[in-house]
This record gives C-alpha cells, sequence and structure tokens, in this order.
C-alpha cells in the first residue's frame, strides 16, 4: 500500500494540477485536460485501434525483434573474433554517431513508403545498441568459465549457447532495454513522413486539421504505450535474469 | 597413466620472456594420488593448464593414458580454485553437474543417473534445483568436484581447490578427496601450497622449485591408508614428512634468490 501511494503519488498530482490549472482555459492549442480526455474516450475506440495503433506495434515489433536477433548474432561474432573486431569497430562507430532519423528519406528512395521502409528504420536505429552491448557482454565473459567450458569439452554451438550468451545476457538485456525506447522513437517518426497509418501518422493529420484535443489524446496514447512496453520488458528481463539479480544481492550480502 | 616429459613453458609478449617451467618430469601412476606442493608462484597453475590441455607447453610432452595432450583430453576433469567462477550462475546445481555430460552425447536416463550418484557422493543430494550462488563458499566447491566425478573421468585435476575456503570446511572437503579416491578408483594429481594438505592428502608428494621450476624432490607418504584429521595429524611420521617436506621448500625459495 505504501509503496503504491509512492509509486502513484506523482502521476496523480501532475493529472490533478494539469487538470486544475487548464480547466479555465480559452488556449486553443492547450485545450482543458477534460476535452482531451474526452477525445480521448471519442478517439480511440476499438476500430481506430485496430486501424492505427496496431499496425504501429507490428512494425515496432518486427523492427525491434529483428533488431535484436541482428545485433546479437553479429555481436557475438565480433566480441568473440578479435581481429574482426578491430576491423569494424571504427565503422560500427561511424554508422553509430549517424541519427537514425535522417536516414528516413534516403531509405524512403530505395525502400518506399510502406511498412518495409519504417521496418528498416527501426532496425537501423536500435541495433547499434544491442550489437555493441553483446560486443561488450561476450568480450567480458569470465575466463575461469571459458576454460571451465573448454576443460570439459563444451565448445562449438553449444558453447555460444550454454556459456557465451547466459553470460553476456545481462549486457544483452541494458542494449535491448535502449534499443525499445529508440524503436518507439523511430516507428512515430518514420510515420510521420510518409504513411497511410498509424499513430505518428494519425497525430499529424489530427495536427493538420487542427483537431488539437484529439492531437493531445494521440500524445497521451503513445505515453502510456511507451510506458506499458517497458514495463512488460521489465517483467520478462526480471524472470530472464531472475539468476543474474540473485548472484548479485548473494554477492551484496556476503 | 600421466607422464610429464621434460616440460618446458616459456611466456613471451612484448620481447620479453619469462620461463614459467623450465624442466619438468614426473609420472603418475594409475590410481594415484599426488600432490604437488611448491613455493607461490611456482607455476603450479602453468603445469596443471598444461596438462589439461588449455595451454600449449614450449617443449616437452604430456601423455595422458597413452595419448600426447594437445587439447583438453576426454579422460580427464578438472576442479579450479575459483569455485565461484568455475560454475555458471545461470545454471541450477543439477544443470551445472550434467552439461559436461550432455557434451560427451550421454543418454538422459544415465545422465540423471551420474548426476543424481555424484551430488550423493558429495553429500548435496536434494541440493538439485538450487542455484550455485545460493550455496556456501564450501558446497559450492563440492558441486564443481560432483560436476568433474559425474564425468567419470580417469584423472583428476585439482587446482588449489580448498585455497578459498575456510579451515573447517577444508578439512571436511580434504576427507571428501580421499574417500573419493578411494571408492572411484580414479587417479588424481592434486596442486596444493598447503605442506600439510599435500602430506596429508597425497600417497605421494612431488616438490616443486621457485620459477622456472623443475622438480625439487618427491616423497612417498608411508601413512596409513586409513587418515583421519585428528590420529593422522598427530602421527610422528606426519610431522617428519611434512618437515621434510618444508625444508625442501625452503631450499627451493633459498637457491631461487
Amino acid at each position: 500500500m505504501r509503496r503504491f501511494l509512492y509509486v502513484a503519488g506523482l502521476p496523480v498530482l501532475l493529472l490533478l494540477g494539469w487538470f486544475v490549472l487548464s480547466s479555465g482555459s480559452e488556449n486553443f492549442y492547450a485545450p482543458p485536460l477534460r476535452d482531451i480526455l474526452r477525445a480521448f474516450v471519442d478517439t480511440w475506440t476499438p476500430e481506430r485501434l485496430r486501424a492505427d495503433v496496431l499496425p504501429s506495434l507490428v512494425r515496432l515489433f518486427a523492427g525491434y525483434v529483428l533488431a535484436a536477433l541482428l545485433g546479437v548474432a553479429l555481436g557475438v561474432a565480433i566480441g568473440l573474433n578479435r581481429r574482426l573486431r578491430a576491423t569494424v569497430e571504427p565503422v560500427l562507430e561511424f554508422f553509430r554517431a549517424i541519427p537514425p532519423p535522417v536516414l528516413v528519406p534516403v531509405i524512403m528512395l530505395f525502400a518506399g513508403i510502406g511498412d518495409g521502409m519504417k521496418v528498416i528504420v527501426i532496425v537501423f536505429g536500435c541495433v547499434w545498441p544491442i550489437l555493441l552491448n553483446t560486443v561488450e557482454g561476450v568480450r567480458a565473459v569470465d575466463g575461469v568459465q571459458l576454460d571451465t567450458a573448454k576443460a570439459y569439452g563444451v565448445r562449438g554451438a553449444a558453447r555460444i549457447r550454454t556459456v557465451i550468451l547466459p553470460s553476456a545476457s545481462p549486457q544483452i538485456a541494458a542494449g535491448l532495454r535502449q534499443a525499445l525506447s529508440i524503436a518507439i522513437i523511430l516507428m512515430v517518426i518514420s510515420e510521420m513522413f510518409a504513411a497511410s497509418n498509424g499513430l505518428g501518422f494519425t497525430i499529424v493529420q489530427f495536427q493538420r486539421s487542427f483537431a488539437i484535443p484529439e492531437m493531445w489524446s494521440g500524445i497521451i496514447l503513445l505515453g502510456l504505450l511507451g510506458f506499458a512496453l517497458s514495463l512488460l520488458f521489465r517483467l520478462a528481463e526480471g524472470r530472464a535474469l531472475r539468476w543474474y539479480h540473485g548472484l548479485r544481492d548473494a554477492q551484496r550480502r556476503s | 597413466m600421466l607422464e610429464v616429459q621434460g616440460l618446458r613453458k616459456v611466456y613471451s609478449s612484448g620481447g620479453r620472456e619469462v620461463e614459467a617451467l623450465r624442466d619438468l618430469t614426473f609420472t603418475v601412476e594409475n590410481g594415484d594420488l599426488v600432490c604437488l606442493v611448491g613455493p607461490s608462484g611456482c607455476g603450479k597453475t602453468t603445469l596443471l593448464r598444461c596438462i589439461a590441455g588449455l595451454l600449449q607447453q614450449t617443449g616437452g610432452t604430456v601423455t595422458l593414458d597413452g595419448h600426447q595432450v594437445s587439447g583438453p583430453p576426454p579422460g580427464l576433469a578438472m576442479v579450479f580454485q575459483e569455485y565461484g567462477r568455475s560454475l555458471f550462475p545461470w545454471m541450477s546445481v543439477r544443470d551445472n553437474v550434467s552439461l559436461p555430460l550432455k557434451q560427451k552425447r550421454v543418454p538422459r536416463q544415465r545422465r540423471d543417473e551420474l548426476v543424481d550418484k555424484a551430488l550423493a557422493a558429495v553429500g548435496l543430494a536434494g541440493t538439485e534445483s538450487a542455484y550455485p550462488w545460493q550455496l556456501s563458499g564450501g558446497m559450492q566447491q563440492r558441486v564443481a568436484i560432483a560436476r568433474a566425478v559425474a564425468y567419470e573421468p580417469s584423472t583428476l585435476l585439482m587446482d588449489e581447490p580448498f585455497a578459498a575456503v575456510d579451515a573447517q570446511t577444508r578439512a571436511d572437503l580434504e576427507d571428501l578427496v580421499r574417500s573419493l579416491w578411494q571408492r572411484l578408483n580414479v587417479t588424481v594429481l592434486f596442486i596444493t601450497h598447503d605442506i600439510d594438505e599435500a602430506v596429508y592428502l597425497g600417497r605421494r608428494v612431488i616438490m616443486l622449485s621457485s620459477s622456472p621450476t623443475v622438480v625439487q624432490d618427491e616423497i612417498t607418504v608411508d601413512l596409513p591408508a586409513e587418515r583421519d584429521q585428528l590420529h593422522t595429524r598427530a602421527d610422528p611420521r606426519f610431522t617428519e614428512l611434512r618437515t621434510h617436506v618444508y625444508e625442501q621448500i625452503q631450499k627451493a625459495k633459498r637457491l631461487s634468490r
């Protein structure tokens, strides 16, 4: 109960503040929260969620999963191979330094404005934190663990599956967490550039047709979505890395 | 049988060469329990890593059961000093012990049997589903020993396995090693820096010199096969032997200066 109060206290206060302060607002661009909430209920009907939110989520998911597979696979290869690492590291740093949104127009040129383009943009943006964290995680695998695996004949794919990936998994999870927020940003941006449906597209449409409360409601929905996704991620991570958190607690106690 | 012939290891880095092992020759007969003891920094771990096929020697040969060692030999199991880092924290005790067996493609039923038997032998039945870090240090090292035992090796290599546990746990683990050795008919090569431990455990004790390492001396421990912490350590013969080993180690240290 007490914990719940701590967690929910500030958001409730902020909402109340917004509600009270905006209640008499005459400003067309900053309507009262009451109007926004009413618009929220009217706008985000089940049909609308299916037509606009679902496609966004599918793209997000596709791009994120592809980026995760690509990033972990390449990261393991680079992390395990010193020569490969020396060759590709400067190039990686360069690509990572390019802000992904700037690539939207370029990618549009050859991938069109369909779902493919959006997925590519998301992959290109999210792959870097996953890749670089995987490389670091793989490089940091304990030498005694590697010796143990070697001494007991654990090699090849089994070595990667049972020793290297689990050992690097806390670091990989950190990369995945960073990538998730990047993925949401890129999902919205790519839809704002060119799309015929999706959350980003809808919010821009509202703005262009001066449906201001609806626009605000879309922003709130995006915020809620991001929050829900990060909560889900934390839940999944907590389950997958139970051993890691337990180990850390055990080490702290001793 | 384990034969080490003229083993030499030189580390070279950046044009500088460090000779860790100079010329080591000894054999360990099948079913023997040999303790290697030497002053700290005498290249014990280097030697062990060469025998285990984890490190390529510069010269000489290591032969295990008639085969020259060039990579980790299949009939050899190793217990590391750093139990906390040698067990995989993301696996349960059972998975840790059975991983090498899976790799050896032991059928599932047989695997479970071996794991159960090994865990029972080290007194850890009932901890199968725990994670290693939920156990105490001594219990973790028991898991590592169980993993080695379940592997059914002909030779067991132990690299200062009890250096990091407290004295009482250490005594228990020493007795565990003695009893496993007697029961399983396995060859044990036990590396330690503890002279008492070497004399208490070993049927033979090989003393190493300081680095660059050669064999300094070798004794047969003619204590009765049934040993226990109280009486064996109080035996006058035990004291004589440990004094001898101690003197040899001191001599090795002086010579190196």
